[in-house]
């Protein structure tokens, strides 16, 4: 019997909401609350970034460019909105609009970007995507009119727990449907012998650019989503760093599985956060010369681990089977 | 492996439920600090946390606050403003501070001031000098001060010390045209010196990242200045100081903390002397509380303290002060406590006006013989 996956991503969901719900009754702070959000935040960028690394093999370094785009145009917009009249609850609607008018000019961007670029491959490619990234942050850094270097500011708080979530499933159920698609069987062709897929007939130019532009819609959305979290839009937010930040969430999750991706986005962001207090709570009670500030050292130290033992990644390919059959054991 | 790796994972959240539930320890006060102890900012973080470090002490010393001891939970944002959302709700949810004193960086500080007004947790931020901080959208921020002053007010300084102190009464002055921070410097210089009855004879731009500054000096020195104000950063001002030189202006130069680095007199040499620049502190003034803190510090950590610990040693004061004024740790009396502040502190006696900015004297530093060496302190 073949049960369509995306009423049970739906499901997932609901239960994650739910669950959280539930815990806010139960001392779950807002501390979690902020880090739940953050990283399905994370989901968005790394989910829509394992499209153009993971099922297209196209090797993206810029990712956080697109973010910037989105950011941006859904800053700029609701805080003109929000600027006209302070009252949130109307302004949802038009929230949901600024974030799609953000995911669209960064799938422009991202169209306009991969014309020219895709058709080199490999090192050169992320060579050129590193490089863009970084003409789009410089491009906001040098805009007065939204803040140049002292940041977009004043944005409204509208990224609620909910919101987010929503927007993470639509990422993950469009996306995951496109990768078992027909389509998505093309794009992975591609990824494995350009050559070859070529030679069958598959368009692999016009592909590549669609994928871009999806990816960087998403990241757009993403973007957007993150500034009205943080509720400042920097252009620093947004540099190589931050990329390759969502860049280690797709490997150490799986290049090419989205659950991977998924894990990876909640994995490594509560990491972060659980090793600072831990080490905190190890200096204190042992007295041992690591204090907090190590945290990035043990960070990193366990990346290393992931990516020597397992190589391809937490997931690798594979994608989260129905929870009720047990997982095949690995050998 | 996997196996292992989710023992590793459960160990960890065990842990961090451990942490979170550890039982509370006799009375004591929490207070927040924030600063990007890694990342491209560490040094600014670090400088941060031992000026944190070494007031708290000194107050647990004395007693504490309260009659309560203070404990000091000093954390990373990483120089990232979602890390910095992230701390700064933590500090105040997880370990219940009951104020923050941070961040350096302005744009970690802007994600920290929006949690502190929502949950009314006052903080101080030591050294972020965007006005945004405190005043957002025509907006008090009710719960944020900040203890540097910004950028405007070195201008009104350096010309109150041109016009006062030097006796200049005619002044020029030159700038990058493409930064904030010169620009704004230069602006209020005029204005002020205006304001007090001089006259200012040249004011030209340069382009960021000139290096022939002639035809804009050529002018100055036509205008025959009494003093001319660089509001440069000391790599550009030993240039134009030299430029100057040569074109025979034998005066007074007056600067901003852009100056403020042992490669000016490298960079400058004879050209720099008789210059002079504001500056948040000079560790040669003779108030008891530099000389006590220098010292103090120089003990603890081996080293002369820079204006970030200076500032975070200032910030940690001002707000424990303000809480023992307070009489209590409630968040709205700690508020109403830090506006009626008037705090001996070592970067000059403060107190905050109406957007929370503080209202301090400035340091003049005067280069002399190729060294930094404090000339006066000029209050606005």
């Amino acid at each position: 019997m073949k049960i369509p996956r995306t009423p049970w991503l739906l499901v997932v969901a609901a239960g994650f909401w739910a669950v959280v719900q539930l815990l806010r009754l139960v001392g779950f702070n807002d501390y979690y609350l902020f880090i739940a959000n953050l990283s399905l935040v994370y989901v968005i960028l790394a989910v829509s970034l394992n499209l153009i690394n993971g099922i297209i093999g196209q090797f993206s370094l810029g990712h956080m460019g697109f973010a910037a785009v989105g950011a941006y145009v859904s800053g700029s917009i609701t805080t003109l909105i929000y600027k006209l009249s302070p009252n949130v609850a109307a302004h949802y609607p038009g929230f949901v609009l600024a974030l799609v008018a953000g995911g669209v000019a960064a799938a422009l961007v991202g169209v306009a970007i991969g014309f020219p670029t895709l058709r080199l491959k490999g090192d050169y490619l992320a060579i050129v995507t590193l490089g863009f990234g970084e003409i789009i942050r410089t491009i906001f850094n040098n805009i007065d009119a939204v803040g140049g270097p002292r940041g977009l500011l004043g944005i409204p708080k509208f990224s609620t727990f909910t919101v987010i979530l929503a927007f993470a499933l639509i990422t993950v159920a469009v996306i995951r449907n496109i990768a078992e698609s027909a389509h998505g069987r093309n794009m992975i062709a591609i990824r494995e012998n350009e050559l070859a897929a070529d030679l069958v007939g598959i368009d692999t130019t016009g592909y590549k650019v669609k994928v871009f532009a999806l990816g960087a819609f998403f990241a757009g959305v993403g973007g957007g989503l993150y500034a009205h979290l943080l509720q400042i839009a920097h252009p620093t937010q947004f540099g190589f760093i931050y990329s390759v930040q969502v860049l280690i969430m797709v490997y150490a999750g799986g290049v090419g599985s989205l659950t991977g991706s998924v894990l990876a986005a909640f994995a490594l962001t509560i990491l972060t956060q659980v090793l600072k207090s831990f080490l905190s709570w190890l200096k204190a009670a042992t007295d041992l010369p690591i204090g907090g500030d190590w945290y990035m050292v043990v960070y990193a130290l366990l990346l290393i681990l992931i990516m020597l033992y397992r190589t391809e990644g937490l997931m690798g390919t594979r994608e989260a089977k129905l929870m009720i059959i047990p997982e095949e054991d690995e050998k | 492996m996997k196996r292992t790796l989710s023992i590793v994972a459960l160990a960890l959240l065990v842990a961090l439920a451990l942490v979170s539930c550890a039982p509370k320890g006799p009375a004591e006060i929490v207070i927040g600090g924030v600063g990007p102890v890694s990342g491209e900012a560490a040094t600014f973080g670090k400088s941060t946390q031992e000026g944190c470090e070494l007031a708290v002490e000194e107050w647990n010393a004395k007693g504490g606050v309260l009659g309560q001891q203070i404990k000091l939970v000093y954390e990373d944002d990483k120089g990232d403003a979602a890390e910095g959302a992230a701390v700064w709700t933590k500090l105040i949810q997880q370990d219940k501070v009951v104020a923050i004193v941070g961040t350096v960086m302005s744009k970690v500080s802007l994600a920290g001031a929006p949690i502190s007004e929502q949950y009314g947790v006052p903080m101080i931020s030591p050294t972020s000098t965007n006005p945004s901080v405190t005043f957002a959208d025509g907006k008090l921020r009710e719960f944020v001060f900040r203890a540097c002053f910004i950028d405007p007010f070195q201008g009104t300084v350096g010309a109150k010390f041109a016009y006062d102190d030097l006796g200049a009464r005619k002044a020029a002055a030159i700038f990058d045209v493409g930064n904030d921070y010169t620009k704004g410097l230069s602006e209020f210089f005029r204005d002020t010196f205006i304001a007090l009855g001089g006259e200012v004879v040249a004011f030209e731009a340069h382009a960021t990242g000139a290096t022939d500054f002639k035809a804009q000096l050529t002018k100055i020195v036509q205008a025959k200045p009494d003093v001319v104000y660089i509001s440069d950063y000391y790599n550009d001002v030993a240039l134009i100081a030299k430029q100057l030189r040569e074109l025979g202006f034998t005066g007074p130069l007056v600067g901003g903390d852009g100056w403020d680095s042992p490669d000016l007199v490298k960079l400058g040499g004879e050209a720099v002397e008789n210059g002079f620049f504001t500056n948040h502190y000079s560790k040669d003034d003779t108030r008891p509380e530099v000389q006590d803190f220098v010292r103090k510090y120089t003990a603890k950590f081996g080293a002369a303290p820079d204006a970030l610990a200076t500032l975070a040693y200032d910030a940690m004061n001002i707000m424990l002060d303000a809480i023992s004024r307070a009489g209590s740790t409630e968040g709205v009396k700690i508020r109403d406590a830090l506006k009626a502040t008037d705090f001996a502190a070592v970067s000059g006696r403060t107190m905050f006006d109406e957007q929370h900015n503080p209202v301090k004297a400035a340091a003049i530093i005067e280069i002399k013989g190729g060294q930094q060496v404090y000339r006066t302190t000029v209050a606005p």
